[in-house]
């Protein structure tokens, strides 16, 4: 493992571990959506509007496990320092916010027809709304620490203190009343019917190839842009010196 | 009094897809680019 935080190493796996994931990822995605939205039947008690939670569910997984990412790749950072530790917590951000932007719209727009409402502000929903605040958070001040020349510890420190929101998210519908329904799937259980359960994991699994794609890919951006720096940097002293 | 809305529950279902999937292809476009963008400028900074 300790290998991989070789940016060389890193760099000749991500070149064509990043195509693959995007593409498999979009394939999988499509597979599950396509089968959720044309092929299942209406839900007994929710109807057609069932057809939103193949969207809406791989969005919330990602959501919450684009931040168990940043969680761990900052207790990585901080424990050993592996720079590509802090990177990885940097790309993941991003997707993160975009994957649970799109679980709170969707969720919104399912429950106006089954709940009667856009929003209420219970457990399930204002975690989730604290995770998408968490991560501009993030974002604003990994930005800040890489452009003005901070520590990283500081994002690092940030991203592993947000995790409390994680098992808030997870337990707010055990926890509080809610509108929310209570989890469907548990370990190793799940109350969903299979007609309904195939095409969510086949969604679930192509989502999180695509959010580990999308996270390589802004992997390499931010290494190229640092080493493009560097060597600038490098050119400029020289030439001051000559 | 109308006590119950009649709503089309696929227009809802066509929204939700429409705003999710939006949102996921513009961030895999954008991602993809910049990453193009970020090493051609890493690779021009190589040569110079």
């Amino acid at each position: 493992m300790h290998g991989f935080a070789n940016p060389k190493r890193f760099l000749a796996l991500a070149k064509w571990l990043t195509p693959l994931l995007l593409v498999s990822g979009i394939v999988l995605s499509a597979i599950g959506l396509a089968w959720g939205v044309l092929n299942v039947p209406p839900d007994r008690l929710m109807g057609d509007t069932v057809r939103i939670l193949f969207i809406h569910v791989p969005a919330a997984w990602l959501g919450m496990g684009g931040w168990t990412a940043i969680a761990i790749s900052s207790l990585v950072f901080l424990v050993w320092k592996h720079p590509l530790a802090s990177l990885a917590a940097r790309a993941a951000a991003l997707p993160g916010a975009v994957f649970t932007a799109v679980c709170l719209a969707t969720g919104s727009i399912w429950g106006r027809p089954t709940w009667g409402t856009w929003w209420v502000w219970d457990g399930r929903l204002t975690s989730m709304l604290v995770l998408l605040f968490l991560y501009f958070g993030y974002m604003a001040l990994a930005q800040a620490v890489a452009r003005e020349g901070g520590s990283s510890r500081i994002p690092a420190i940030f991203g592993l203190v947000g995790a409390i929101n994680i098992p808030i998210i997870n337990r707010s519908v055990v926890w509080w009343n809610s509108l929310h329904q209570p989890p469907s799937i548990t370990m190793g259980k799940s109350a969903i019917d299979p007609v309904f359960l195939w095409p969510l994991l086949i969604a679930v699994v192509g989502f999180s190839l695509l959010f580990g794609g999308i996270v390589l890919a802004r992997m390499r951006a931010l290494l190229a842009d640092i080493q493009a720096d560097a060597r600038l940097r490098r050119k400029a002293l020289g030439n001051e010196i000559a | 009094m109308k006590l119950r809305e009649n709503l089309d529950q696929w227009d809802f279902v066509i929204a939700a897809y429409a705003v999710g999937l939006i949102a996921i292809i513009a961030l895999v476009v954008w991602v993809w680019f910049d990453m193009r963008r970020a090493e051609k400028r890493r690779d021009e900074a190589k040569r110079k």
